[in-house]
């Protein structure tokens, strides 16, 4: 299976190839998936060095001049350290981008902390006008980036690439889809959390709707999906836990119900290992899941 | 109507409620009117106008004297000046693109119009307008020596020294109030280092300084440092 990260090199080449206002800006990573698209879009194609806030500014600047900029690099480094650039030279300024990131919460699980930032989310759901794409099969890469550049006019998106994947892509759709229907609670499995979520429920009566837009969130669809499902939600995020714990609250303001946000948690791991390591240390693997959703939703069997 | 340099600090008054303006109020004051009057090709008529120059005021402390030229040159209504900085006005202390027609970029937090100038060159040149000759659309960006502090800025000269970007010149007013300065050689030996065209001339003579902003880079970014008096 080729990973996110190719397929998003790839799909962004073809826009620049496309679009003669499309630019990918670049610092150092994955330059040299875009080799040959450089060699072909110089102008284009820039990478700045190793020189994140740059980065983020010169997308900006791009913007203000009438391109439609992707800027790609590992999580940390786009959302966290040029923080302020994203606020400010992009969403301040009304400069709209495409942010893209490689490196999704503990799939640099031997790297340490300094390669993860499982706070992304959280970080650019703070600033108003993102829409948040969490894509959970290589395959559903190519549309969400095509996508976030064809509405560029009306704002930016931050797509985050994990080499964390489900079994299968699912057909791109901008609200919840239900993968499964049960009386119980509502699973709302986000991102590459789809596959671990139905292993961990298999035989359990929950709904299990999967997301990959996750702002705007589908607050409507999850106030039917709850209604049918006992006002009871499980929300299932491959980062921070609770990173969208208020908009499930906004969309069940009024209503009876009960949340349980599952997700990284705020605590320092300081563990190496791989990503499955980390995701059983959080209990994000389909026994963690299992033993949350069965505690929250079915204390009455255990 | 516009308005002379003479007339410049009269309107600064209607904002502040100053009859004087000390050197720190005015320390772009010299710089802006030169562009505005001299250089930059654009005009209220051609806010959109894909060709038209670009100025960014990076140092958006004191916008008095920025927001003073935009109504001299018609901008902007000098019957916005009165309100600097009240809840219903669209000046506030540090500009707002979205609010303040003319203003190409919000600033405020230092750092950031340096890099933000060398996306918007670089993407006037993607766009087919290359700035070689005179007709292309040129980028210019203000900053303050104590400004240069920040390290976004040191990315920014070293990336577009090495890229040479001929499109963009950066005018860095220097009023010495960097407390660490910027050592011997002074802020033009660090842009002349990464390959940027460097000059300095004196920020309150306006033929110097037109004669700086239009001299040729050979190519080459290009920075103008204009020294006006310290901060008092």
């Amino acid at each position: 299976m080729t990973d996110m990260r190719t397929v998003f090199s790839d799909a962004a080449s073809a826009l620049l190839d496309e679009d003669p206002l499309a630019a990918v800006v670049l610092a150092e990573i994955s330059a040299d998936l875009f080799a040959k698209a450089a060699a072909r879009h110089p102008e284009r194609v820039l990478n700045v060095g190793i020189r994140e806030q740059l980065m983020v500014s010169v997308a900006g600047g791009l913007a203000l001049a009438g391109l439609r900029p992707i800027v790609h690099t590992y999580a940390p480094f786009l959302v966290e350290r040029a923080f302020e650039q994203v606020k400010l030279d992009l969403a301040h300024q009304g400069a709209r981008a495409v942010l893209v990131s490689i490196g999704a919460s503990y799939d640099a699980a031997r790297g340490g902390r300094t390669h993860q930032a499982p706070e992304d989310v959280a970080l650019i759901d703070a600033l108003p006008g993102f829409t948040v794409q969490v894509p959970g099969h290589p395959d559903e890469v190519r549309g969400l980036l095509r996508g976030a550049v064809g509405v560029l006019d009306s704002g930016s998106t931050y797509l985050r690439l994990s080499a964390e994947a489900n079994r299968e892509a699912l057909p791109l759709w901008p609200g919840l889809q239900v993968v499964r229907s049960g009386r119980r609670a509502v699973v709302v499995a986000v991102g590459p959390m789809l596959s671990p979520v139905l292993d961990a429920v298999g035989d359990l009566d929950v709904t299990v709707a999967y997301a990959t837009t996750v702002r705007p969130f589908d607050g409507e669809g999850l106030r039917a999906l709850a209604a049918a499902a006992a006002g009871t939600v499980v929300l299932v995020e491959p980062y921070l836990a609770g990173t969208s714990a208020h908009v499930v609250s906004e969309a069940l303001a009024g209503r009876a119900h009960r949340l349980l946000s599952v997700g990284v948690p705020r605590a320092e791991l300081r563990r190496y290992g791989q990503p499955a390591d980390h995701a059983a240390q959080h209990g994000l693997d389909a026994a963690g899941i299992r033993r949350s959703v069965t505690g929250f939703v079915f204390a009455d069997l255990t | 109507m516009s308005r002379t340099y003479a007339e410049l600090p009269g309107l600064m008054t209607l904002m502040t409620g100053d009859e004087k303006h000390g050197p720190s109020a005015t320390s772009t004051l010299d710089v802006l009117w030169v562009l505005y009057d001299r250089v930059l090709r654009v005009s209220p008529d051609r806010l959109d106008d894909p060709g038209r120059d670009r100025f960014l005021l990076s140092k958006g402390h004191g916008p008095a004297a920025y927001y003073a030229v935009l109504a001299a040159k018609g901008f902007i209504p000098e019957s916005w000046l009165a309100g600097f900085g009240s809840a219903d006005s669209r000046l506030g202390y540090h500009p707002d693109r979205n609010l303040v027609p003319g203003v190409e970029i919000s600033s405020g937090s230092l750092g950031h119009g340096l890099p933000i100038g060398v996306g918007v060159a670089h993407g006037l040149i993607a766009r087919g307008r290359p700035a070689v000759g005179d007709q292309a659309p040129r980028v210019f960006v203000l900053v303050g020596d104590a400004e240069l502090d920040e390290g976004s800025n040191s990315e920014a000269i070293v990336y577009a020294g090495a890229a040479g970007l001929p499109n963009l010149t950066v005018v860095a007013v220097d009023n010495q109030s960097s407390s660490w300065g910027w050592g011997p050689g002074g802020i033009e030996a660090h842009f002349a280092v990464a390959g940027w065209s460097v000059t300095r001339v004196n920020g309150r003579d306006h033929a110097e300084l037109e004669a700086a902003f239009e001299a040729s880079g050979d190519g080459r970014p290009r920075l103008v440092v204009a020294t006006v008096e310290g901060k008092s």
